[in-house]
């Protein structure tokens, strides 16, 4: 106050210069006073946040700008035992967008969008959709997996229109080269690259790689400007499998051929390296294709030949025998009774489709009868019957743990009756899958050697355990082989310059309402080739066969296409070279 | 108003011996820092907008215009200023209208006047014409005013003022009024007026927040003080300018680098937000440089202020200068989160043109204060 009354003073007095100053002196403190404190405090504040909170900035900073993208990495593949590719990963792109990028575009790059929905064969209206639905997010794709020329359109397109917000995701896109021939067996993979069914799915640990990163540094509108790798991704493990392509396709092409013509509801085979324990083949049909669009469950993908259990009917003959001889109980030369056709147990009657009177062991497998090999089986104790029968693998899994594996069914000896014990003589009572029942008749081929089953390749012969021994092995053999003789019920499955060893079976499926039902039967065959040193094995099931129904009549065609196939190709010498090089095929249809 | 000079005067005259700058009325200290400003504003430019030489061109051709128009005020002698303050005021508030009435719309506000020939932003030139005006009207009588005097005084700040606000542009109105209140204060405003005006906003404040507002615009203004509370709108301008100023260190990261401007996340980097990108590419130092400069620049100014003749010279340059200072506290202040964010440019150094011609002219009119004593008295 005392400061104004003094200018004013001045002013009005015209005084000299000298008193005015001051008078404004505490104004100008003032003013100086303010200036000081807000530069201090400009100051104060830029050291603040240049000093002390300079590391959490720069880290909000590199939180925006730099980011750790995945690398996406290329799973392995999977191969036939000859390097042939049976699954591959091919690089694909898809389209992605940032929509909250999108929204800060300028109206002029977003009249652009609508040509990117046709290019991508998406409605207008839908992509519009889409942004709109996910308009707080900053990532989401618009369609994966563009054909190779789809993605070149896009890459010149997002060049040409500098638009941003959208972009290419580098990704691996699984394709089967063999289609539906493997598609069971192979199985196949989601949208993320993960195995679904099948090997993929089995093997999913190893043929899975570990992606990469990289570190990724974009502008506020995410466009990328700069990329640096951190970790390269590591590429999936390739599988190779025993199985042969060549001979797989044989073997889906005859299942294909004998199923459309019985109008079968589907059929399957496995073929088996007896002294290694490689699956060589695995065929399903129907099949579907891998590389198609699998959104659904589908029952077409189950692979039958280890998933489905079946009562395996009259190729359960060559076992009952084969024990019996192991246990002492019969040799090639015992004399069986099966008069009149007929044996009645427990009030059941077991029947023949005739009287074979009294026949060697070697007959009761060439004509199949039920009779003779449940007198066998009775004279086998119990116990001794299913020690053995579980030393061929029956009622336990094989060890390659295929997703949906069944490991059939043998109920343990105490809870067998007696008709139960002369049933499963024939094949009834039990459960198997054909890889299990592959297993067993490579094992009678083996000598008596049961050796695990492989999908790989093996390196060396695994030593396996023994079931039988070998002369009771090699007796059992020759028996089989006179199914395939004049009169006997496979002749169907000969090779011509091979001697076979084989077994039919015909099989009354289960009812509804439980019960075996005259009207529907499965067809098998199941043998070993060559007989006089076994080096293949291979089942035949075809399932429901409409007009013909034999085993005989139905499977053994397509064991003689696949198993002849299969001798050649891994140029296994003819054993059975007669006068004119061709074995005489007989005729017959009995079982 | 040429009447005498106390004696002691021409000895302590810094200008005295700048013969040659001080015959076309420069002053060569002021003029020195304004063109340093100008060089170190023209690099962080080029950084900021990308390394593109057009906008750099057309800034250099602003800086041009604002100098030439500086060198033609300080040959202006601050009685004929006097003379036409009125006239300059009444001028601007008339466009102001016209702008309202008949204006262009740029970025969502209406601010330009088109004259046919080139656009112009009225609330600009209001810039220059309040201090003067007000410097005008308290000279003309003995400080410090009357009642009467302080509500006329008021009302010619107040006028323009809502005039701009209107517009709306929140940030010159700001400048404009401080630029009035701060003739007033240095008249010689009452401190028991002062600061009763301060007791009373305060309560009237509180009222207004408790009964006279909804949630909605409390909630508006919330956001106004603390930006991060919308962090996606506003608050990603600010958030962004943070992390831009802490990220520079104490040396920052150089020029041309600085990621957080150069990748497009900084918004608004070559106006509004360019001492951020100054913060990051040349860290503490460039910062406290920047900002000894303009503290040169403005205790010279205020230097030439009380060194002025009469009491209009002296409301004048003192009004100009810290507006001047306003400017820097409020752009730096708000691009380092101390201020809410309000569209004020960094003075002569972010890309933009009638701001950059209006500050120019301010130190034109500073200059031919400081110049113009001398020369009168011969």
């Amino acid at each position: 106050m005392l400061d104004k009354l003094r200018k004013n003073r001045t002013k009005q007095a015209k005084k000299p210069e000298k008193p005015k100053v001051p008078s404004y002196r505490g104004r100008r403190l003032f003013v100086l006073g303010v200036l000081a404190l807000a530069g201090a405090g400009l100051v104060v504040r830029a050291i603040h946040q240049q000093i002390i909170e300079t590391d959490f900035l720069q880290r909000e900073g590199q939180r925006r700008h730099v980011r750790v993208e995945e690398v996406s990495f290329q799973r392995g593949l999977i191969l036939d035992r000859h390097g042939n590719a049976l699954a591959v990963s091919a690089p694909v792109d898809s389209v992605w967008a940032n929509p909250r990028a999108l929204a800060k575009q300028s109206p002029e790059k977003l009249a652009h969008m609508p040509r990117l929905a046709d290019m991508l064969k998406l409605s207008r209206r839908g992509l519009a959709d889409l942004l709109q639905r996910n308009a707080d997010r900053s990532y989401v794709f618009l369609k994966r997996r563009l054909s190779p020329d789809d993605s070149k359109r896009v890459d010149r397109f997002l060049e040409e229109t500098g638009l941003r917000g959208v972009g290419l995701y580098r990704e691996h896109r699984r394709y089967y080269p063999t289609g539906e021939v493997f598609a069971q067996l192979i199985g196949f993979t989601n949208v993320d690259d993960r195995g679904q069914e099948g090997l993929e799915l089995l093997r999913d640990d190893l043929l899975h790689g570990e992606p990469g990163s990289k570190r990724v540094i974009r502008d506020g509108l995410a466009k990328i400007m700069d990329v640096e790798s951190i970790d390269p991704p590591k590429r999936g493990k390739d599988l190779t499998l025993s199985l042969d392509q060549r001979i797989q396709y044989v073997a889906y092409t005859s299942l294909k051929e004998v199923v459309e013509t019985y109008n079968a509801r589907h059929g399957y085979a496995v073929l088996i390296d007896t002294q290694r324990g490689e699956v060589l083949a695995m065929a399903n049909y129907p099949s579907f294709n891998p590389n198609g669009d699998k959104t659904d469950r589908d029952e077409r993908y189950l692979n039958r030949a280890v998933t489905d259990q079946f009562e395996p009917g009259s190729t359960m003959k060559p076992f009952t025998i084969a024990c019996a001889i192991d246990a002492g109980k019969i040799d090639m030369n015992s004399a069986i009774d099966t008069s009149p056709g007929m044996v009645r147990i427990d009030g059941k009657e077991i029947t023949d489709p005739g009287d074979y009177g009294v026949i060697d062991p070697a007959t009761v497998i060439k004509k199949s009868s039920n009779v003779g090999a449940s007198k066998i089986a009775l004279s086998v104790p119990k116990a001794r019957l299913w020690d053995c029968f579980t030393r061929f693998g029956f009622g336990s899994s094989t060890v390659i743990d295929f997703p949906g594996e069944v490991a059939g069914q043998l109920a343990d000896s105490a809870r067998w009756s007696k008709i139960r014990h002369a049933t499963l003589s024939f094949g009834y009572g039990l459960s198997v899958s054909a890889l299990q029942l592959a297993r067993a008749y490579a094992t009678l081929a083996a000598d008596g050697v049961r050796r695990p089953v492989s999908l790989t390749l093996v390196d060396h012969p695994p030593i396996g355990e023994r079931a039988i021994n070998s002369d009771s092995a090699w007796a059992v053999r020759a028996m089989m082989e006179g199914v395939l003789t004049h009169g006997g019920t496979g002749v169907r499955a000969a090779v011509p310059g091979y001697r076979i060893a084989g077994k039919t079976g015909t099989v009354k499926k289960v009812g509804k309402q439980g019960g075996y039902t005259s009207d529907t039967h499965m067809a098998l065959f199941a043998g070993i080739a060559p007989a006089s040193a076994p080096r293949l094995a291979m089942v035949v099931m075809v399932d429901e066969p409409k007009g013909k129904y034999y085993g005989g009549l139905v499977a053994a065609p397509v064991f003689s296409k696949v198993m002849g196939h299969a001798l050649r190709l891994f140029n296994i010498p003819p054993d059975d070279l007669g006068p004119d090089g061709v074995r005489l095929a007989g005729a017959g249809d009995q079982e | 108003m040429a009447g005498y000079y106390p004696s002691g005067l021409k000895e302590s005259d810094p200008t005295r011996s700048e013969g040659l700058l001080a015959g076309i009325h420069l002053d060569l200290p002021l003029l020195t820092g304004l063109l340093l400003l100008c060089a170190i504003g023209l690099g962080v430019l080029y950084s900021a907008g990308g390394e593109d030489m057009a906008l750099l061109k057309r800034q250099l051709v602003r800086i041009g215009i604002g100098l030439l128009l500086l060198l033609f005020i300080a040959q202006i002698p601050p009685a004929l200023l006097r003379r036409w303050a009125p006239w300059v005021y009444v001028v601007a508030v008339g466009m102001l209208v016209a702008v309202l009435v008949a204006g262009e719309v740029g970025k969502g506000a209406q601010r330009w006047l088109d004259l046919g020939f080139f656009r112009f932003q009225p609330s600009e030139l209001t810039k220059i014409a309040m201090p003067l005006m007000l410097a005008w009207f308290l000279a003309e009588k003995r400080l410090p005013p009357s009642w009467g005097r302080l509500i006329a005084a008021a009302l010619m700040i107040v006028i323009p003022v809502l005039l701009i606000a209107r517009q709306p542009d929140l940030g010159t109105s700001l400048l404009v009024a401080s630029a009035g209140i701060f003739a007033l204060f240095l008249a010689g405003l009452s401190w028991r007026f002062i600061s009763g005006l301060v007791l009373a906003a305060i309560p009237l404040a509180w009222a207004v927040w408790e009964w006279g507002m909804r949630e909605y615009q409390r909630n508006r203004v919330l956001t106004f003080i603390d930006p991060e509370r919308d962090p996606l709108g506003t608050g990603y301008h600010i958030i962004q300018s943070k992390i831009a100023i802490g990220s520079g260190g104490l040396y920052g990261k150089g020029w041309l680098n600085g990621t957080q401007s150069q990748l497009e996340f900084l918004p608004e980097r070559t106006t509004d937000f360019i001492f951020a990108v100054i913060s990051e590419e040349f860290g503490l130092n460039g910062v406290l440089i920047l900002l000894a400069l303009y503290l040169f620049i403005i205790f010279r100014g205020l230097y030439i202020a009380t060194q002025a003749q009469d009491t209009f010279g002296r409301l004048l340059g003192g009004s100009l200068i810290l507006v001047f200072f306003v400017y820097l506290f409020v752009n730096a202040g708000m691009v380092s989160g101390i201020l809410p964010v309000v569209g004020v440019p960094l003075p002569l150094v972010s890309y933009g043109g009638t701001s950059m011609v209006t500050i120019m002219a301010g130190f034109g009119i500073l200059m031919s204060i400081q110049t113009h004593r001398r020369l009168l008295t011969g």
